[in-house]
């Protein structure tokens, strides 16, 4: 069971990768997919592996995605 | 693709929010910045410095001159003013004189703070005003169209160095010790952790403080010089970049694709604009000197 | 401050901390504090200007009068915008129109200017200072209205919005772009047409009703001598010379410059034969004389390029020109 989770508002997302390449765990991988702006947002490949780390949320330049740890 | 069809396999709980919402004037959402630009992230850092400094965010200012970087203030969800090109420092400096219970947060531009408003910055860092001053360094004026500014290394192509910048740049954190700073850092938007720290760590201290921050600007400055986009940029970054605490600033030059030395170099205590103010006025006038009341009774 | 940059933008931080604030300059620096005497304008922040005028352009004549900063005070910032300009002609105008010009700009939400010449600004006279509790304020205009209902640049009934300060929880947003009432950037032709239309119509009573002059000797006259600052004290001794030589001179001296007060010279000017200007300058509030008389009457202006003030002998010459 992952620690924590991650959430994506793919409709705010610009496709920079940011936070496919700098998480920690490489939970994320760009979608192959677009968006409604044209954009490949990121998509969730391995969600057991999100510690809730929050590193996504705080390069994502568009406040696009976070991530937090559950509760307990 | 559309939010309704995508599938987060992962349980979000139903009242998760990003932690920077609150801290955003959401009904402005979207921004203008560009994909890839580093100004947003600078902005996560900062909302997370707010939080773990536990400011009561009503009394925060953030103050901005002009650019795409300052266009901060009207993002923020604080009391906020956009003001004019280079003039973000003597605004914030009569905020915070009226109103000394304030935060006065700067946020702006390489171009606003150290071009047009380079003499206001050297005089507020002089007189250690209160001012905790955010510069996000990308190097140009970018919402112009990519000039050179007085930051941009040489070598570098500009709208209006086509053929290569050819004046020496200036050295943000040397200059802002040599006026006077009590706290100058530098990090770039790879070290999102450490750029954060920083931030709580000027919003707890006293006197005119400085954190530049190295930035990406794809659209206009990596693209014209064939350097990528926003991700190579930090992917350079987090390569180039050496932490250096207490570096002496005058070896932190930046260069075109060279080495960027960040880390907090100063930290000192000096003085404060008022205890110096008080402190010479109590010296001359004794007893009948009193702090000024300058909150007009009306108000 | 450093300069005059700095300064008028560090008064406008102050205002909006909570505190009333002014600068004061002279010609070079008054050119320098045009970029934000746009944003007071534009940002509806109350503040005031002093003008101590001198000879001009650039360096000029430092410390020799002038009044040649009349519509540089009037257009200096770029865009449409409207301010109020003051010109008292006596150190005790000076307090006095010191404490309107602070009380209009919270008033009405603008920059206020007080238009001095160097003489007026150099000049020692006697000033009666009133008790604080005797001297009227007008307060600012805070809103009622919890954070949440609030909008920033939502006007009352007289065009003009209540203000906040900044550290009560408003959360407010200003800026120099055009913008809504939530003072949010709305760069659209709608809202520049509406805010900017504002901006100008807010201060029309000053073309009339709110208007400031001294008026003296108009019932009979033949010729008005329309004056400003201290110009206007040699006027007076001109224009006692010519009743003395039997011709029926009045004087309308111009206090509130800016907006012109454009209605009483429009009723002025059918009534005279001719009003004489003169002015420490080649001619400028001529002009808004001479756009408010519409042909009614004669207008002459008494140009002096500044350095030292008129010799009443040039006006009396002229209203006795203008007499005929
Ligand atoms: C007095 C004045 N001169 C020029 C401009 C045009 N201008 C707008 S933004 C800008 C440059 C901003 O550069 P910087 O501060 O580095 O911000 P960035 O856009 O790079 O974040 C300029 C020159 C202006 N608004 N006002
Ligand atoms: S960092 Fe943000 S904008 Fe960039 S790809 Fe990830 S979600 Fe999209
Ligand atoms: S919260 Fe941390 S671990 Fe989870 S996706 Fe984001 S960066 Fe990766
Ligand atoms: S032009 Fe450059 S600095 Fe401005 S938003 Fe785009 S990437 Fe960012
Ligand atoms: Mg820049």
């Amino acid at each position: 069971m992952a620690k924590g989770f991650v959430a994506i508002n793919v409709e705010r997302c610009k496709g920079c990768g940011f936070c496919v390449e700098f998480c920690p765990t490489r939970v994320l991988t760009l979608s192959s997919a677009f968006n409604t702006k044209g954009y490949h947002p990121p998509n969730v490949m391995a969600a057991e592996k999100c510690s809730g780390c929050d590193l996504c949320g705080m390069y994502c330049p568009d406040f696009a995605i976070f991530g937090a740890r559950y509760a307990r | 693709m559309s939010e309704q069809t995508l599938e987060i396999p992962c349980n979000i709980p139903a009242d998760a929010v990003n932690p920077v919402e609150p801290f955003l004037r959401m009904d402005r959402m979207p921004h203008i910045w560009c994909p890839g630009c580093g100004i947003g992230t600078t902005v996560n850092c900062f909302t997370r410095a707010l939080i773990d400094s536990h400011a009561n965010l009503d009394k925060v200012a953030i103050v901005s001159g002009i650019g795409c970087t300052g266009r901060v203030a009207g993002y923020a969800n604080l009391d906020s003013f956009h003001t004019t090109h280079g003039r973000a420092i003597p605004f914030a400096t009569g905020l915070k004189l009226a109103n000394p219970e304030l935060q006065v947060v700067v946020y702006s531009g390489d171009g606003d703070l150290f071009a047009i408003g380079g003499n206001h910055f050297i005089h507020a860092a002089r007189r250690n005003m209160d001012l905790k001053v955010i510069c996000v360094n990308n190097l140009t004026y970018a919402m112009t169209g990519g000039q050179t500014a007085p930051t941009t290394p040489s070598k570098v192509i500009s709208a209006t160095n086509p053929y290569g910048v050819f004046e020496p740049a200036f050295n943000l954190v040397a200059l802002a010790e040599a006026a006077g700073a009590s706290y100058v850092a530098r990090w770039t938007t790879f070290h999102v952790k450490q750029l954060s720290r920083s931030m709580e760590e000027v919003l707890r201290k006293k006197g005119f403080c400085f954190i530049e921050v190295i930035s990406p600007c794809p659209t206009l400055y990596q693209r014209r010089n064939k350097m990528g986009d926003g991700l190579d940029t930090m992917k350079y970054y987090k390569q180039a970049s050496k932490i250096r605490h207490g570096a002496p600033t005058a070896e932190c030059d930046l260069t075109k694709s060279g080495e960027i030395v960040v880390g907090k170099f100063v930290d000192r205590d000096r003085p404060s604009y008022f205890e110096m103010l008080n402190s010479q006025m109590t010296e001359t006038l004794g007893d009948r000197y009193a702090e000024p009341e300058v909150m007009c009774e009306q108000c | 401050m450093e300069d005059e940059l700095a300064a008028s933008i560090t008064i406008q931080g102050a205002v909006w901390g909570g505190a009333k604030a002014f600068t004061v300059t002279s010609g070079p620096g008054f050119s320098l504090m045009m970029e934000h005497i746009g944003y007071a304008a534009m940002t509806e922040t109350p503040c005031v200007f002093v003008d101590v005028q001198r000879g001009g352009p650039s360096t000029g004549l430092p410390t020799l009068p002038a009044q040649a900063d009349m519509m540089q005070a009037r257009w200096g910032s770029h865009g449409d915008y409207g301010i109020i300009a003051l010109c008292p002609n006596s150190p005790q105008e000076c307090f006095d129109l010191a404490i309107t010009a602070f009380n209009l700009s919270e008033e009405f939400r603008v920059p206020v200017m007080l238009m001095l010449d160097e003489c007026v600004g150099h000049m020692t006279e006697k000033v009666i200072i009133p008790d604080a509790a005797a001297i009227d304020v007008y307060p600012r205009r805070f809103t009622h209205l919890p954070p949440g209902e609030f909008r920033l640049f939502e006007p009352r009934e007289d065009k003009v919005p209540d203000m906040v300060r900044a550290g009560d929880g408003y959360r407010f947003h200003v800026t120099g772009l055009t913008h809504d009432e939530r003072g949010y950037p709305s760069m659209n032709v709608d809202t520049q047409r509406s805010s900017v239309t504002r901006l100008l119509e807010k201060l029309q009573p000053f073309t009339g009703e709110r208007a400031l002059s001294e008026t003296a000797d108009l019932e009979d006259a033949e010729v008005v001598v329309v004056s400003y600052g201290i110009t206007s004290r040699v006027a007076q001794r001109a224009i006692d010379l010519a009743r003395q030589k039997g011709v029926r001179a009045g004087k309308f001296r111009i206090i509130s410059a800016w907006p012109f007060p454009e209605k009483h010279i429009a009723a002025l000017a059918p009534k005279v034969k001719a009003m004489v200007v003169p002015e420490l300058n080649l001619g400028q509030m001529v002009h808004e004389v001479e756009r408010a008389a519409a042909g009614r009457c004669k207008v002459r202006l008494v140009p002096h390029a500044g350095g030292t003030v008129h010799n009443p002998e040039a006006i009396l010459k002229a209203i006795l020109e203008a007499a005929e």
